[in-house]
């Protein structure tokens, strides 16, 4: 248990001091490059903001998570039990997702001005959901069909089958695209935030940081932002040990 | 005695998308409770539709399939199926799998005594002390004696084996006859044996049935008569050679329709 928290943190370590190193040695002004030792100044200074821009990415990337894997499992159930709506859906979902969300966001920013936390909830679902569906589908869609025939020559319903067995198999493909969307709606909750006028997020604070030529703050919205991605992703990892553990091998 | 599978009659056809594609024409089986019928024909013949139907999960489009002597139309829990995939569901303990069918079928047994029909199958199985490990740990011989016990645990009338052997080593297989031997002297049930080793067939079968080549019709019975519970050697005896012989036989001419 402790190797597995200790070694973590030695590599965060190594990595700082490389980083301190490079711009030492390059005698990068900060404009250029900050420093890690630039980044606690800045901390220290705006640490308020940072805790209310931070919890208000925190809670808009989380809210559009949770939208993402309510409809991307819906989306993603549909495609999966029938093949003429996978045939439908796919190219649409295809093409929605291959549209770069940075071209989306001032769009959206129109559509609904001035409704940021809408606006961000909205880029973070749109950006993430698409994993969700797909691995949900595919998940249901390559099930074998002796399961279904165990379950059904006992006269089990349709939604027997779901609960019993399409359902928790297709878990671990589901807590994989997870582990890609959490990292997704982080990055579509901050396109929104650096782009909105007046916005709210690190993504806002960030922006101010640029507008102020502070660039030691720019770095420390990034650093932040970094740590909030660790949290969820690690929490979306207890998650996925609680309900599709049983998929991880032994090693042997 | 009343036959408790009969199968008269049945031909199905599957639409495809080169035109319809027969498999079952003109089929025939009757199994007497207790009975044991070993089925065998040449690959692609349609031997898994006939397991489908006798499941109640397909319904022919001619002829008929009695069980119990009520007409199949419609899947029925009083049947218990295994396939050479032995389809354990990884989330559960071996226990839980074999435990599976009781949360399902109407008036199964529940709690206490479910977990203790499960255990006794276990144990009669030869997997106790395995109950709270995952399919993952165990061997494929012992996932097909758990996926076995599964098929048995709500007394099913009728056991449907589908090729539950094929994919075990040869060693493996032959301990798994003896169990499936074991197990009916304890445990007494109706089979029917989808497979493609004759010695299996003779070895396991009361009855052994070869279907022709596709489309699929009884093309020859054979009675095995035997005095208690046969060992392996019966397998080397002229008596059984006899018989792997004849089946052998029939199986080439069953091949000669299907070329």
């Amino acid at each position: 248990m402790m190797r597995k928290i200790l070694v973590p943190l030695f590599a965060m370590a190594i990595f700082l001091l490389l980083w301190e190193g490079l711009v030492w040695v390059n005698d990068w002004p900060n404009y250029k490059m900050a420093s890690p030792s630039d980044l606690w100044p800045a901390y220290q200074r705006y640490w308020e903001l940072f805790l209310v821009m931070g919890w208000q990415t925190l809670w808009r990337t989380v809210v559009g998570l949770l939208l993402a894997i309510v409809v991307g499992t819906g989306v993603g159930m549909i495609m999966g039990f029938s093949r003429t709506m996978r045939d439908a859906l796919y190219p649409l979902l295809v093409g929605f997702n291959a549209i770069p969300k940075a071209t989306v966001v001032p769009i959206v920013a129109l559509m609904f001005v001035g409704a940021h936390d809408f606006n961000t909830v909205l880029i973070a679902f749109m950006i993430s959901f698409f994993p969700i569906a797909v691995s949900v589908s595919i998940g249901l869609s390559t099930l074998e069909p002796e399961y279904r025939d165990i379950l059904r020559s006992l006269g089990a319903s349709q939604t027997t089958i779901f609960w019993k067995i399409a359902l928790p198999k297709t878990l671990p493909e589901f807590f994989g695209a997870l582990k890609v969307a959490v990292t997704l709606a982080f990055i579509g909750t901050n396109l929104m935030e650096i782009v909105s006028p007046h916005g709210r997020g690190l993504g806002a604070l960030f922006d101010s940081g640029k507008t102020n030529s502070d660039y030691p703050l720019m770095f420390a919205v990034l650093i932040a932002l970094a740590l909030l991605g660790i949290v969820l992703y690690y929490i979306v990892v207890a998650l996925e040990k609680i309900f599709a553990g049983w998929a991880e091998r032994q090693p042997s | 005695m009343k036959p408790l599978i009969d199968i008269k009659g049945v031909r199905h056809t599957y639409p495809t998308a080169g035109g319809p594609l027969p498999v079952l024409d003109g089929l025939d089986v009757t199994v007497q409770e207790g009975g044991f019928c070993a089925v065998v024909g040449p690959s692609g013949c349609g031997k898994s539709t006939l397991t489908r139907l006798v499941a109640g999960l397909m319904k022919p489009d001619e002829g008929e399939v009695w069980l119990h002597g009520e007409l199949v139309k419609s899947p029925r829990s009083t049947v218990g199926m295994a396939f050479q995939n032995p389809v354990l569901l990884e989330w559960r303990s071996i226990l839980k799998n074999v435990m599976l069918p009781l949360e399902i079928v109407p008036g199964g047994l529940k709690g206490r005594a479910a977990e203790e029909r499960a255990r006794y199958l276990l144990a009669l199985v030869g997997l106790e002390g395995f109950e709270d490990k995952r399919p993952s740990e165990l061997s494929g011989g012992m996932r097909q004696r758990a996926s076995l016990c599964r098929a048995l645990v709500h007394q099913p009338d009728v056991l449907i084996l589908d090729e539950p052997f094929g994919a075990l080593d040869a060693f493996t297989r032959e301990d798994l006859w003896l169990t499936m031997h074991d197990v009916k002297a304890k445990e007494p049930f109706t089979a029917i044996l989808i497979t493609h080793d004759l010695r299996e067939a003779i070895f396991l079968g009361d009855q052994v049935v070869v279907l022709s080549g596709r489309p699929a019709r009884t093309q020859y019975v054979m009675d095995v008569h035997r005095a208690g519970t046969p060992t392996l050697e019966d397998l080397y005896t002229p008596e059984a050679a006899e018989r792997l012989n004849i089946l052998r036989r029939q199986i080439e001419i069953a091949q000669g329709r299907a070329a």
